[in-house]
């Protein structure tokens, strides 16, 4: 079973279908009891880094993502999700983030060679961890959608994917049972599709 | 690098796809959910639907077809049509809608777009704009581009992306339903003027129109259409492979 994590950031229709669609038991919960039955665990999130990780904060559901984390449960990070799993960013001032993963969340103003912010819309991602599991089905290649004007540096050891957008951009990231993407999954199409499956059920 | 964006738009009305020439004369075309479907399995980059019903029954039909839309396809999805409060806006995302399109109700109330953006993002609020030349001039219109509303484009345009419109849909009603070509000299005057993605509409008859388009101006990011999809005469697999033939980057 795979359990969304609702910590009131964000609209989780679309997550949610996506994972029905690639035949995955999929449930929303923000409580602890519910989401501890959870085999692999989603946290999602749009919006600004330090509202998402108030709120993830002050609904205690930061402990509970860590020590499921600790415990080695697979847990994916999407788009803020991803960059909430971090140690620390620097969108609007410096944050806490859950520190699962080494690197920091930085502003791409002034790096993409003038290039339009956000970076929205499809663009090729480029693997860089040949035994990843996220990536299993990917080619090298593949266009997915992004969303967002910062991202995550420093992360070498989790780095799983990078896309070009006026500088090399972390696309995705992996370490153990710690996986994370920048873009959408659930709006990149079959592409995204395969990401989701591949998540859940490994090499097809 | 990002690609263009190819994007057909469904104008949708008592839950059928309707496109009008020059917004005259509506034409039945077909579901939503199976145009919606064809699309995404041919390679649209997002579609958006416009929802032009009156009546609150419309509005519900609307809402419940977006759902369904939503769960079937997985691309980006921008709603417009009847989007006068961020109540509006509250309720097409909750059907599964990521961006949401903003005309006539930010022409009435033009603190919708910096309530709609500080509630749901930047890049969540579209910015919709049918106009039309006046005497020389860029005017803004309403009401699905019957009404002159008097106001300057550029400068009405560039208001609304400093209350945080995270992108602009261009609508030339000079060039709708022409098929002659996009409006190249009004898309400039929005590009030059703004620096959020630009979508073009209004005036695509062929494949070399969206070429004209992304080689005279690279920034535009995304090309939209209705009724030349609709109808097959331009095939969006064939449409990316002229494109890319012509070395402009799209997803294919």
């Amino acid at each position: 079973m795979i359990g969304i994590i609702d910590y009131g950031v964000g609209n989780l229709f679309s997550l949610t279908s996506s994972f029905k669609a690639v035949g995955a038991d999929v449930f929303v919960s923000g409580e602890e009891k519910e989401l501890l039955k959870a085999e692999k665990l989603i946290l999602p999130g749009v919006g600004a880094f330090g509202d998402a990780a108030d709120k993830l904060c002050s609904t205690g559901l930061d402990k509970f993502v860590i020590s499921q984390a600790e415990k080695g449960v697979p847990l994916l990070g999407i788009c803020l999700g991803m960059q909430l799993l971090f140690e620390k960013s620097y969108e609007y001032g410096e944050h806490e983030g859950l520190g699962l993963l080494k690197g920091q969340v930085v502003p791409m103003y002034g790096k993409v060679n003038g290039l339009k912010l956000p970076h929205m819309g499809w663009n090729k991602l480029h693997l860089c961890k040949p035994e990843s599991r996220l990536f299993a089905n990917t080619n090298e290649g593949e266009h997915v959608y992004f969303v967002h004007s910062f991202c995550a540096e420093n992360c070498e050891d989790s780095l799983a994917a990078v896309t070009e957008y006026g500088m090399a951009v972390t696309a995705a990231v992996e370490k153990e049972n710690i996986y994370g993407c920048q873009f959408h999954p659930e709006k990149s199409g079959e592409a995204g599709l395969k990401i989701l499956k591949a998540f859940c059920y490994g090499k097809a | 690098m990002i690609t263009k964006r190819i994007i057909p738009c469904l104008d949708v009305k008592n839950g059928r796809v309707v496109k009008g020439v020059n917004f005259e004369g509506l034409t039945d075309v077909s579901s939503p959910v199976s145009l919606a479907k064809y699309y995404s399995d041919n390679l649209a980059d997002e579609l958006v639907f416009y929802d032009i019903t009156a009546s609150a029954e419309g509005r519900q039909l609307f809402t419940d077809i977006l759902t369904e839309v939503a769960s079937t396809i997985f691309i980006p999805l921008t709603v417009g049509g009847g989007i006068n409060t961020t109540d509006d806006f509250d309720r097409v995302l909750k059907c599964g809608a990521d961006k949401v399109s903003v005309n006539s109700g930010a022409i009435k109330d033009p603190s919708l777009v910096s309530a709609a953006a500080r509630k749901y993002g930047d890049q969540c609020v579209v910015l919709s704009v049918d106009i039309k030349r006046v005497d020389g001039v860029f005017r803004v219109f309403a009401k699905g581009g019957r009404e002159n509303t008097g106001m300057e484009a550029i400068s009405w345009i560039k208001k609304c992306v400093a209350n945080g419109a995270g992108e602009v849909v261009v609508n030339s009603i000079d060039t709708d339903g022409v098929k002659n070509g996009f409006d190249l000299e009004m898309l400039e005057a929005v590009c030059n003027a703004v620096t959020v993605p630009v979508i073009a509409s209004g005036g695509a008859g062929k494949k070399q129109d969206f070429v004209d388009l992304f080689n005279a101006l690279p920034k535009v990011d995304a090309g939209l259409a209705a009724s030349i999809f609709h109808f097959g005469e331009v095939k969006i697999p064939d449409l990316k492979k002229t494109l890319r033939d012509n070395n402009i980057e799209v997803r294919l």
